[in-house]
């Protein structure tokens, strides 16, 4: 009988010490949590993805109580779990900057040349690492859709070689940016209309020898804009999306066509 | 053996990360800042040594007096979760700042191998307390030593022209096979 009583009795009563002493010691070393982050937690999706920047909902509630991060912080859960935090915080929800992911190359198969044929494995990964994928410029979308296998709401397509991004489906979850080997998938607020589509570095010369649709460099863009929206920075053009209002002048101005003018104009065009 | 063998031998010619290859999962997880690599080296010190003594009691007057010895293993993993929680707790009061920095791998040090093996080895070698706590502390110290190492040497990676396929994990592999050979060099010390 002692042989079982003996290990059950000390096993048992040192995990009553240890436990006693544990709870003991939590009420000693016990943290005042901000009510609120806890608050705020609940409101939140708890999927932890990261989507905010922060290490899980968890960081992303303290950064929202320090007033580190806007009351819309959280990217996935939308203006309505944007309502909610704002509510918790006592601040107006303000505008909720929807943002959209977009691929920022237009370089499809009539307009980009290519370097070389490639007849590999499906996906831009692999492709990239092959002389760093077989658009002449390199800074172009591969068109091999490894986005698109990451999306899970069907938002992105290729179209005629290039992804594209569908506004509507989006949901910022950033799967897309973080797997594009190119890196030139980036957030763009949803109501900008007008996006530089293009990423390359290199001088004008260069890339209209690659392509026809890329951002040559010219500065038209900057100069004409009534906004002053636009810097010029390592030879291409960057709106500053706070700034800009749509007017289009900058569309209209550009002579590759790299200034994005929104799907409609895309649409009536083809028409 | 008196103390300062006991130290040496543990730091250097037995490091538990080099030669004998225990606690390898965060010698790789937290050693990518020196600054982090020193939070956790100071918080296995603290666990191990602070275990090794709790454990060295719990083994002679509480299980060789009832004759089980056989419940080692359980016991000293209950000492070891117990602690860990209770360095969580302090370090979550105390430095909220090393609490985030250490992140997942401050409740892992429960599941490092040293913890338990340190503990275990202190008892197999039949160790008196004092050595227990030498032991325990150069142990941790060598652990330490490797991870600020490690961690040297990763800040410097980014900064190198590593070859595609070898960045990330595939070097910092190789370079701990190269480390560990390089401490092979200390056996025969002691």
């Amino acid at each position: 009988m002692t042989g079982i009583l003996y290990p059950v009795v000390v096993l048992g009563g040192l995990g009553l010490l240890f436990g006693v002493s544990l709870g003991l010691a939590s009420k000693v070393f016990a943290v005042e949590v901000n009510p609120k982050v806890e608050a705020i937690r609940k409101v939140l999706p708890g999927a932890n993805c990261g989507a905010c920047g922060y290490p899980g909902c968890d960081g992303c509630a303290n950064a929202i109580v320090e007033g580190k991060a806007p009351a819309n912080a959280c990217v996935v859960g939308g203006k309505s779990v944007a309502e909610e935090v704002s509510k918790i915080m006592g601040v107006e929800a303000g505008e909720f900057n929807r943002q959209v992911a977009t691929v920022l190359c237009q370089g499809d198969c009539s307009k980009a040349k290519n370097k070389y044929k490639y007849t590999g494995l499906r996906d831009c990964r692999a492709q990239n690492i092959l002389a760093g994928g077989s658009k002449s410029c390199s800074y172009g979308c591969l068109g091999c859709g490894t986005c698109v296998d990451v999306c899970n709401y069907n938002a992105i397509h290729i179209v005629n070689g290039v992804a594209f991004v569908d506004k509507e489906k989006c949901v910022a979850c950033k799967a897309c940016i973080n797997v594009c080997p190119k890196h030139i998938i980036e957030l763009v607020p949803y109501d900008n209309q007008f996006v530089v589509k293009c990423k390359s570095n290199d001088p004008g010369k260069v890339v209209r020898g690659h392509c026809s649709i890329g951002c040559i460099g010219c500065q038209i863009c900057v100069k004409n804009c009534p906004e002053q929206a636009f810097s010029f920075e390592s030879n291409l053009a960057k709106i500053n999306y706070e700034k800009c209002t749509n007017c289009g002048i900058c569309a209209e101005k550009c002579p590759t066509g790299a200034i994005f003018s929104g799907l409609e104009k895309l649409n009536a065009k083809a028409q | 053996m008196n103390i300062f063998t006991i130290l040496i031998s543990t730091i250097f010619v037995n490091n538990y990360v080099f030669a004998q290859f225990l606690g390898i999962c965060p010698f790789l997880g937290v050693s990518n800042k020196t600054e982090t690599a020193t939070g956790m080296g100071i918080a296995v010190t603290f666990v191990v040594t602070l275990s090794s003594v709790i454990t060295y009691v719990v083994h002679h007057q509480i299980l060789a007096r009832f004759g089980l010895e056989y419940l080692q293993t359980i016991v000293f993993i209950l000492v070891i979760a117990s602690l860990v929680q209770l360095v969580e707790m302090f370090l979550k009061k105390s430095s909220p700042g090393l609490y985030s920095a250490l992140g997942v791998y401050l409740p892992l040090i429960t599941t490092n191998c040293i913890v338990l093996g340190v503990a275990i080895l202190n008892i197999d070698k039949e160790y008196n307390i004092i050595q227990t706590i030498f032991n325990a502390l150069g142990a941790s110290i060598g652990f330490a030593i490797a991870l600020l190492l490690m961690a040297g040497i990763r800040e410097k990676f980014e900064f190198s022209n590593i070859p595609k396929p070898l960045q990330g994990f595939p070097i910092s592999l190789i370079t701990a096979g190269l480390m560990s050979i390089a401490f092979l060099g200390f056996s025969g010390l002691v």
